[in-house]
């Protein structure tokens, strides 16, 4: 009993941190239809960042934190400008070759400047101690990872179903051209949840550095477990990344408590499983 | 200039002869580059024995990507399947080195057969994860059957015995790269004919419009999944040609890394044309094998910026560029192409 | 038989909408057919059904004595029920000749032959050119189809569907697009196409229409509101409200 306790409690919290990153993916793709591989790159920079903030600087994890979102919102607008906007629109395989592009770029220049070594987030004390919540002891980190990612979850449901903002974002996703003659400023829209997108694989990247641990080769190491949260999810739907996202946290942390020797074996064969039944994921939309 | 003249008869121009001998030219540049390289680079010659093999990857790929319109990141599950197969048959007693070859291209066949089954269910992004989730399972079931493939060890210990009883592979790898450039040459005229047979432009049709071709009558499933098929043979040779060259077969040669990389030799050669993916991958290649002797990080950033510069510039690839210039050239001469 | 080509009672809904209610046509052999009706009658959903690219809610299609309704889309094709596609379907980097020369071989069941020759078969080359003659496409054979004509383009789309050897020919609009100069010359090749094929043809052109069809079937609301003679059209009281009110209406939403 309490080894399933145990692993249920990890795959939620392991499941929680990819949604945080995997989210904005799903947004960027079920939103402006482009297949971001390098997303994982911007969660990569904002670790690299908040390491070198806590480790470096000295500064406390919550400025840690903020100082990652914004440095990497910041590092990602001239790439919007300048290399996203580029291919909105154009074939997959054209995404595809451009964003492990910009992967194999930040890889590169990141360990040009930080140096081929794996970054650690130091935690503050409140952080790293055992909770007890009455039937069990945690790690304080594990319910912050949570709630982190249940209100990721209630915020973004918040931002798309009631605010204003929201019912832009679902207009231009339904109909851009149609969007943009009722005079919605859809490139705005466009740049604003692509910086949304970006913050929140900044703010997964460092909360969740203790489950997907910053080190040279992040971004493409992770990048297939996010491409495959998203396409399993449905690009582009909230409820879709959360279940895919339990379930897959589920199937690889039961995977490697029960048959360690195994590995990522599990994990890869049920994402063939539920690829084939489901091909536009468990929440995706008919395109 | 009237927009639909009357029918009339044309001359045909001769276009089959010109193709025969652009061909033959194509072929035997590839030939006098290879031989080019035995004896410029004779201390090389195993890193050249493995551009050979990777050429054959990227072919195969080639195949399914530019001829079918099918993205795959998951290439590099042929070329292992083929490479195990090779090395486990070696193992075990068959040492001929053309019969590890027909291994290779069997089991890679085989699990083209298995991956199109599976990558052809899909559409677009699912198709491209799908590709991604077969090689990383294919990665892990080699990792782990370590009673047959040697896990993370690789599988070591092959002796291939001479070619044809004569030629033994020597210590400086004279002799497998000889073989694997006699098998590369077969492969591409054999592959020549395959492109521009019926199959081969119905595959092209495939790509550009299904539908269209669903309404000349002919389905799309068995045509692409036939090509995934002879795509996993080719790859199947490259994985076998390099298992007996370098007497080792390890994970990397199941790996994503090695599908993403065939992936951009291909486009950084061009889409759709095999001499473009033989151009790539000579290049990336030999780039790799300077650049990341300095520094890999510096490697991987070139390789990046290369590749957006691609998307950005000449889509085409290297073999576009080329196709565009020798055009405008022909353009300006003022004769029609 | 007298029909070579039936539908009887073809419906579809999607949800609770109908787009195709209970339609229920017939064609001999030679029959030239033409089916109009105002934009949104589901013209084009009626093709689709037919044709086998979507399934009918109910309803038979009955192709020379044989129900084909659980066909696919690819095995209609093979029994000789052959469509055209309202925007051109091409391949802009191959030739008109290429596309008729895959057509023929398709057909002939070579087209999946991995180590045979594209070209070079005299029987198959001769009746490329022979299509390819009767619609006035020699001089642009070997002209990549991204450099021709849009009429020309139209053309080839109906030397595929030739290719095919049709027993039934849907054509979706085959002037659609194409300047009215070049009309003259689709409607030439429509008169030329085989006399024993039954031809039903999908146009918004009255002049094409009057000029080809000997019987007219007028499509509403998904419904056959009218059937006879194209002569007999313009005075039905149904087609004009069809046509007219439908008119009326979009003027008070405009």
């Amino acid at each position: 009993m309490q080894t399933v306790l145990s692993i249920a409690i990890d795959a939620f919290a392991y499941g929680m941190a990819l949604f945080i990153i995997c989210i904005g993916l799903s947004l960027t793709m079920g939103l402006m239809r482009v297949v971001n591989l390098a997303h994982g790159a911007f969660a990569m920079i904002a670790g690299y960042i908040a390491s070198y903030a806590a480790r470096d600087l000295g500064l406390g994890y919550a400025a840690a934190i903020f100082l990652a979102i914004v440095g990497t919102v910041v590092i990602s607008i001239p790439l919007e400008r300048l290399l996203y906007r580029r291919i909105y629109g154009r074939p997959e395989l054209t995404q595809v070759l451009m964003t492990i592009g910009i992967t194999f770029c930040v890889i590169g220049i990141t360990n040009y400047f930080f140096g081929p070594t794996l970054k650690t987030i130091p935690l503050p004390g409140s952080l790293s101690q055992p909770v007890d919540v009455g039937f069990k002891t945690i790690a304080a980190h594990r319910l912050f990872v949570m709630a982190c990612g249940v209100v990721v979850a209630g915020g973004l449901w918040y931002l798309i179903e009631k605010t204003d903002f929201g019912i832009k974002l679902r207009a231009t996703v339904d109909n851009a051209a149609m969007a943009d003659a009722l005079g919605v400023r859809t490139q705005v829209v466009y740049a604003v949840s692509f910086a949304i997108a970006i913050g929140l694989a900044a703010l997964g990247g460092v909360v969740g550095a203790e489950f997907l641990p910053i080190e040279p080769y992040y971004a493409l190491r992770y990048m297939v477990t996010f491409l495959v949260v998203v396409s399993v999810g449905g690009a582009g739907s909230i409820p879709g990344a959360v279940a895919a996202c339990l379930l897959l946290g589920a199937v690889d942390t039961t995977g490697r408590y029960l048959m360690p020797e195994f590995g990522n074996f599990f994990f890869y064969a049920a994402v063939i499983a539920i690829v084939c039944v489901f091909p536009r994921g468990f929440f995706g939309r008919a395109q | 200039m009237q927009v639909v003249a009357q029918a009339q008869r044309v001359p045909a121009p001769s276009s089959v002869g010109n193709r025969w001998l652009r061909d033959a030219i194509g072929l035997a540049l590839i030939v006098a580059a290879g031989l080019a390289g035995y004896w410029l680079f004779p201390d090389n010659l195993a890193l050249l024995t493995r551009v050979i093999a990777v050429a054959l990857l990227v072919l195969s790929l080639d195949l399914i990507t530019g001829y079918c319109g099918v993205a795959s990141l998951g290439q590099a599950s042929l070329f292992g399947a083929g490479a195990y197969a090779a090395g486990i048959a070696c193992v075990n007693g068959v040492t001929e080195p053309l019969t590890l070859i027909v291994i290779g291209a069997v089991a890679g066949a085989a699990a083209g057969l298995l991956m199109g089954t599976i990558m052809l269910r899909a559409h677009g992004l699912a198709q491209l994860v799908l590709s991604i989730a077969i090689v990383q399972l294919f990665h892990e079931a080699a990792n782990k059957a370590s009673a047959y493939t040697g896990g993370s060890d690789g599988l070591a210990g092959l002796t291939v015995s001479p070619l044809f009883g004569l030629f033994e592979f020597d210590l400086w790898g004279q002799t497998a790269y000889l073989f694997g450039l006699a098998l590369l040459v077969v492969v591409f005229v054999v592959l020549k004919f395959i492109v521009s047979s019926p199959f081969g432009m119905l595959c092209r049709g495939i790509k550009q419009d299904p539908i269209r071709i669903r309404a000349m009558g002919s389905f799309v499933f068995p045509v692409l999944l036939k090509m995934f098929v002879i795509s996993g043979a080719v790859a199947g040779m490259g994985g076998a040609l390099a298992a007996i060259s370098t007497q080792v077969v390890g994970l990397d040669s199941v790996s994503f890394e090695l599908s993403a990389n065939a992936l951009v030799m291909l486009v950084l050669g061009g889409l759709g044309s095999l001499y473009g993916a033989l151009v790539g991958t000579v290049i990336f290649m030999g780039f790799e094998h300077i650049v990341s002797a300095i520094n890999p990080f510096h490697w991987m950033t070139m390789v990046g910026a290369l590749l957006i510069a691609v998307v950005l510039a000449a889509p085409g690839g290297l073999s576009g560029v080329l196709e565009t210039i020798t055009r405008s050239a022909r353009r300006s001469k003022g004769g029609r192409p | 038989m007298s029909d070579l080509f039936r539908v009887e009672g073809l419906t579809k809904n999607f949800g609770g909408l109908a787009v195709s209610r209970n339609i229920s046509l017939s064609m001999p052999a030679g029959e030239r057919l033409a089916l109009i009706g105002p934009n949104g009658a589901g013209k084009t959903t009626f093709v689709n059904l037919v044709t086998g690219q979507i399934r009918p809610s109910a309803g038979r299609v009955v192709l020379a004595g044989e129900d084909v309704t659980g066909l696919g889309a690819v095995r209609r094709v093979r029994k000789g029920l052959v469509r055209t596609f309202q925007v051109t379907r091409l391949f802009s980097e191959l030739t008109p000749e290429e596309h008729v020369t895959l057509t023929v071989l398709q057909r002939e069941g070579k087209a999946r032959r991995i180590l045979s020759r594209f070209t070079g078969h005299s029987d198959v080359a001769g009746e490329v050119e022979g299509i390819l003659s009767t619609l006035g496409l020699l001089d642009v054979a070997r002209r990549r189809v991204g450099e021709i004509a849009y009429g020309q383009q139209r053309l080839l789309e109906i030397g595929i569907a030739l290719a095919l050897r049709p027993k039934v020919l849907l054509l979706d609009e085959p002037a659609a697009g194409v300047p009215s100069s070049d009309t003259p010359r689709i409607e030439q090749a429509l008169e030329r196409l085989p006399p024993s094929l039954a031809v039903l043809m999908i146009e918004h052109d009255m002049d094409l229409v009057f000029r080809f069809a000997r019987r007219v079937v007028v499509l509403a609301a998904g419904e056959i509101i009218f059937e006879g003679l194209p002569s007999e059209v313009a005075a039905d009281d149904r087609v004009r409200e069809a046509y007219l009110g439908n008119y009326a209406h979009a003027r008070s939403v405009a």
